[in-house]
């Protein structure tokens, strides 16, 4: 018995060797650390069925193990012929009656979850976003709010939050692994799913359904703030000013570039529920350009200039005049200024 | 023993087309085939039955349809099929006459069913510019009725072959099984028919 | 058509000889030929993906090239590698396993393998005329309807064929079982890998029309203009992935039942015993063939089903566990008290027990629905499934190969070669997938063409793709093992592992017609009740008489031909009518093939009695 509880010990010590070697992942993006309601129930669930099915791996590792240690053939057994058994209908009753337990086991937790995360009874009394996925950049509608944004998503800690999502185009797939597991947007149907955020945080947001080209790219972020930083930038939203002149020269000239390059044919800026661009009323708070880019002017000249090299498929490019480089750099400017409000991902905590 | 002997015996058995092995084969493919057809149709069906509300504004199933058309198509591919049953009566009899008789109606049968749902199909375009692009259910419907007709269609080419190729030189053992899949064959057109009718007409007429 | 007219010959004659062959046994060569070739692009695919995927947001392919790149590795794998390969190791084996001459349709059997080679030379041909198809091997619409040029229209055309191909070969199986049974082989009797080829062929019959099916809604969308996945005139998108996973769920159970079959063949051989509960055995694998069908929509957890649906597809698939523990409970235990001899092909058999549990395991972990939705579409799916593809299917037809190659080859795989290139290839498989589990949970979306930095992913992903590069070198072992094998392999005889089944009842390689008179069989494991309780070769069932032999026929190549054209033509018919003329040829070549093969009769030929007495000599 010493031989294949050594092997199975080292068996083990490397197994959780290379688990910690490969960490849980980047905190706030893996599904690993939960940190909403949805990640918890999928995270618990993962965890029971983790051991229920460890439990059973281990028991055909050992006998596997056993198996090949004593009776493989040895010198001197070239003709040596085994008993020839049928089988054995205890064993076989064995083996057929504790899978269907531990079946039962993980089944009936599997059943409550789903029916618990698909409850949408009260949805009315909670905050509702209408979420619509487009190639390759999410636009976020506060209905009742009357506020519209996009890539980043900001919600209250502690409360339950129903997103109602749409496709504009192919299906994509709502998924924040920290905060809960995805939906699929679908374009033919609206999918209601709710999520939950413990803690402050910017959390990160993927597409999980392929969609095209760029879909590696399609990153958003949803900002869990305090209740009382979630109100106050509601309000800030809604008193925005879209007519608004920059204080700076160069912001001035980026404004009249903006309006002169027909951007504003897509990209609204202010209250504007259907949406052909992304929103970009608040757009010198978000965390990314285009989703994924750090914020910085280079950054968004370079995107200005020549969207295709960065994000490829993208319903920008070839929808705007040719820009000159200092009218990127105007444009830039004005749009970094767009800072409507004091909440910002940095308000979340990091 | 030469093939011409042992395909051609002096008094044909019982079930001619069932005495060879290659026969029995023909038999039981033919059926394991109809059984894969089965699932091609469940899923047209499925299809259908998923997109037939899905009118985009253009021509509903009950503004279309009219019963009294696919009432006669009905009748038609029904009796052929019962046509074909006495064909196969005749060739286990061993009359090869009588069988191609009953097979040429059977096909006249067949053609007048194709006639009369190729009249529907135009009727629906020319009258209610109800196409194959109107809507899914447009797309969904001259699918799943198009792909029986379809198999009506190469039923009747499959019935003309064996009759032609078979006419001058008799029933022997080497093509009763091919009379007899067709047979087969041609029972499950008419089977996936009541089917359609029902489901696509009657309950077309009705929701 | 006696055999020392085929002795000596040139590579004129050899290779007409393929094209025309209806023999099971050469065009089970064909197939492994073909599938063999196509596992090598899929393998090749594989590695520019791993390249890609080396370091964070890499630039080695564009996101486009990428993309095809994805879906072609999953088309060809699943399509036309794994699949084909078992279908040649059937072709091989499942005939000589139940004491049958030949199958029930020769002509049906060369033409099944003619329209999967050309549906999947066609399939590949995207990759020069305009780009391959890049929405996935999954096709999920509207994505598919969208991808703009021919790749998607190749996927549809190219899968088409080769579908109706492997349809045919799944009829041909099912009736040859039922009825090209030697004497004395009842159901009971027969082999565990007959037996899965007889369930595949049942799965392949049922799964693959709601393919077809969905294959021609996708095609009458993108060439057209219907409506079915077009929302704006009341389509559906769902539509696609419920009849793409009717299709799809059942299919992975097409690669891996063979799998267990050959499985249980090679652990009974190998461990000179009977294998444990039989009866169980069989009846496991109907139930799985079963719940197969059921289970369609734990792909689709995430689709928004709703909770009930959700709820009853979880369970089915939960359910699945069951049979499939059954089955590896009994593979132990009929190693248990057993004489167990290690060489290559056993080496695979056992490397499959834990890596394919593992992929069990993560299977029901999937099946839970709640937890799926953090599972679904991540690099956690990525690796479930190739630890049960490569685990069981890739893994089940290289034993599979190593054991049967001298009864096909008349050869024998060196044994020291065998065993690197499983070491390696095992070693390399671990390394790829195992920490992929790991990194889909950390937030890493499958498709995805880079990953970006500062997302704890590098490392990860650097020992994927390092474990791939040892998988790569595995299979070149193993590939050089087949060149040496065939210049300078061993003959070890007719029967070199003391095998237990009719196959090593006939000679290495078996003759063209396989046994001179039909074996009689008293049991399972004929071949063994012989060697323990009887003469140790097998009773005659038969005097020694003619043989009736089918035809060898070009037709189905000129089939597969004709639709390859018609394929092609029908393609680009779309941006310009003179295409049309590649259409009709091709459809004339291919309708005017079929209509001689009715039209003409085929009565095949006879071996006499006295030739076969001669050739006993």
């Amino acid at each position: 018995m010493k031989g294949w509880m050594g092997k199975f010990k080292s068996l083990f010590l490397l197994t959780s060797l290379a688990i910690i070697l490969a960490g849980c992942g980047r905190e706030n993006l893996t599904a690993l650390v939960p940190k909403g309601y949805g990640a918890e129930s999928s995270m618990n669930l993962i965890i029971l069925s983790t051991i229920v099915m460890t439990f059973v791996l281990v028991i055909v590792i050992i006998v596997y193990v056993i198996a090949l240690i004593r009776f493989r053939r040895k010198k001197g057994q070239e003709n040596f012929i085994p008993k020839q058994v049928e089988g054995n209908k205890t064993l076989e009753t064995v083996w057929t009656v504790i899978p269907i337990i531990l079946v039962l086991i993980l089944a009936v937790p599997t059943v409550a979850a789903t029916f618990d995360l698909a409850d949408d009874t009260n949805a009315s009394e909670h905050i509702n976003i209408d979420i619509t996925g487009n190639q390759y950049w999410w636009h976020f509608d506060y209905a009742n709010e009357e506020i519209q944004t996009s890539q980043d998503i900001y919600i209250p800690t502690g409360e339950k939050v129903y997103l109602n999502m749409l496709s504009s185009d192919v299906i994509h797939s709502f998924w924040v692994p920290s905060i809960s597991g995805k939906m699929d947007v679908n374009p033919e149907n609206v999918n209601t799913m709710y999520i939950e955020a413990y803690e402050e945080g910017v959390y990160w947001g993927k597409c999980a359904e392929f969609c095209g080209p760029s879909h590696s790219l399609m990153d958003f972020k949803v900002i869990a703030v305090s209740p009382e930083e979630y109100e106050q930038w509601v309000g800030d939203m809604q008193s925005v000013d879209p007519e608004a002149e920059p204080q700076d020269a160069v912001a001035q000239d980026g404004k009249a570039a903006f309006e002169e390059n027909s951007c504003m044919g897509c990209h609204a800026i202010g209250s504007s529920p259907a949406a052909v661009g992304p929103n970009l009323t608040n757009f010198g708070d978000r965390s990314k350009i285009a989703g994924f880019l750090d914020p910085t002017k280079e950054n968004l000249v370079d995107w200005l200039m020549d969207p295709e090299a960065i994000k490829p498929g993208n319903k920008m490019t070839g929808n705007y005049p040719d820009l000159s480089e200092e009218e990127a750099n105007s444009i830039a400017e004005y749009l970094l200024q767009l800072q409507p409000s004091e909440i910002t991902p940095e308000s979340a905590g990091n | 023993m030469s093939h011409d002997h042992s395909l051609n015996p002096e008094t044909m058995p019982a079930e001619p087309e069932k005495a060879t092995l290659e026969g029995k084969n023909k038999f039981l493919g033919l059926w394991f085939f109809l059984g894969g057809e089965t699932v091609l149709f469940a899923s047209l069906f499925g299809t259908y039955l998923a997109l037939k509300n899905s009118t985009a504004d253009g021509p509903t199933s009950n503004e279309l349809f009219g019963l009294g058309l696919v009432f006669l198509m009905t009748i038609l591919l029904l009796t052929s099929s019962l046509t074909s049953v006495y064909a196969m009566y005749h060739m286990k009899n061993n009359d090869f006459k009588k069988m191609q008789l009953w097979l040429g109606i059977t096909a006249l049968l067949g053609v007048g069913f194709l006639a009369c749902e190729i009249y529907e199909f135009a009727h629906y375009i020319q009258e209610y510019g109800f196409t194959f692009r109107s809507s899914a259910f447009g797309s969904a419907f001259y699918t799943l009725v198009g792909f029986h007709g379809g198999h009506v269609l190469f039923g009747l080419c499959w019935l003309m072959a064996l009759m032609v190729r078979n006419a001058k030189r008799g029933l022997n053992l080497y093509n009763a099984p091919k009379f007899n899949t067709f047979s087969l064959y041609w029972h499950f057109i008419d089977v996936v028919w009541v089917f359609i009718f029902t489901v696509v007409y009657l309950m077309g007429k009705v929701v | 058509m006696s055999i020392a007219a085929t002795q000596k010959r040139g590579f004129g004659s050899f290779l007409w000889d393929y094209l025309t062959t209806v023999d099971h046994k050469k065009i089970a060569h064909l197939y492994l030929f073909g599938g063999g070739f196509f596992f090598l692009l899929g393998g090749l695919e594989a590695m520019f993906i791993r390249i890609q995927l080396i370091k964070p947001e890499n630039d080695f392919l564009s996101a486009g090239l990428y993309n095809e790149m994805i879906t072609m590795h999953g088309t060809t794998m699943i399509f036309l590698a794994a699949m084909p390969l078992l279908l040649g190791l059937m072709n091989a084996v499942m005939p000589l396993q139940i004491g049958a001459r030949d199958v029930a349709f020769p002509f049906l059997n060369s033409l099944g393998f003619w329209l999967f080679m050309f549906g999947g030379i066609l399939l590949n041909c995207s990759w020069f005329l305009g780009g391959a198809p890049d929405a996935g091997w999954t096709s999920y619409a509207p994505l598919s309807i969208q991808s703009p040029g021919h790749g998607v229209d190749f996927y549809v055309l190219g899968l088409q064929i080769s579908g109706a191909g492997t349809l045919i070969g799944g009829i041909n199986f099912l009736v040859t079982v039922v009825t090209m049974r030697a004497p004395g082989m009842t159901y009971m009797r027969m082999p565990l890998f007959t037996w899965a080829t007889f369930i595949t062929s049942v799965l392949i019959l049922f799964a693959f029309p709601a393919l077809t099916v969905g294959l021609f809604l996708l095609m009458f969308d993108r060439m057209f203009g219907s409506a079915f996945f077009d929302v704006a005139l009341g389509g559906n998108s769902i539509i696609w992935q419920h009849l793409f996973w009717i299709f799809g769920h059942p299919e992975v159970y097409i690669l891996i039942l063979p799998a267990f079959g050959l499985f249980s063949d090679i652990f009974s051989t190998f461990s000179r015993k009977r294998l444990f509960g039989y009866t169980a055995m069989v009846f496991a694998t109907m139930l799985i063939a079963f719940l197969g069908f059921m289970v369609w929509a734990h792909h689709m957890f995430t689709v928004g089903l709703g909770p009930v649906a959700n709820s009853i597809f979880a369970i089915a698939t939960m359910a699945i566990a069951v049979p499939t523990g059954i089955k590896i409970f009994n593979w132990l235990a009929t190693m248990w008290g057993g004489s167990i001899e290690i060489n290559s092909a056993m080496l695979w058999s056992l490397g499959f027990i834990p890596t394919f549990t593992i992929g069990g395991m993560t299977g029901v972990m999937l099946g839970s629905s709640v937890a799926d939705y953090q599972y679904h579409d991540t690099y956690f799916v990525v690796a479930h499934f190739h630890y049960v593809i490569v685990g069981g299917t890739v893994f089940g037809i290289l034993a599979g190969l190593h054991y049967w190659w001298p009864k096909m080859f008349g050869r024998i795989l060196n044994e020291m070669m065998g065993k690197i290139s499983f070491w390696i290839f095992f070693i390399g498989f671990h390394l790829t997938f195992f920490v992929q589990h790991f990194l889909g949970l950390m937030g890493m979306p499958r498709r995805y063409w880079v990953f970006l930095e500062d997302q704890g992913l590098d490392m990860g992903n650097l020992v994927s793709t390092i474990g791939a590069f040892f998988m790569a070198v595995g299979v070149i072992v193993f590939l050089i093992n087949i060149i040496y094998t065939a210049v300078k392999g061993e003959k070890p005889g007719d029967d070199p592992w003391g095998g237990r089944t009719l196959e090593w009842a006939t000679a290495s390689p078996p003759v063209y017609y396989n046994f001179k008179q039909l074996p009689l069989v008293r049991g399972l494991d004929p071949l063994w009740i012989e060697k323990t309780e009887g003469k140790g070769k097998m009773t005659p069932a038969e005097p020694v008489g003619d043989i009736h032999m089918p035809n060898s026929s070009i037709l189905p190549f000129m089939m597969g031909l004709g639709f390859f054209i018609a394929g092609i033509g029908f393609i680009f018919q779309v941006d310009h009518s003179a295409w049309l003329i590649a259409v009709y040829a091709g459809m004339a070549t291919a309708i005017g093939s079929m209509l001689i093969r009715s039209l003409k009769d085929d009565h095949g030929y006879h071996i006499h009695k006295e030739e076969l007495e001669r050739e006993a000599d």
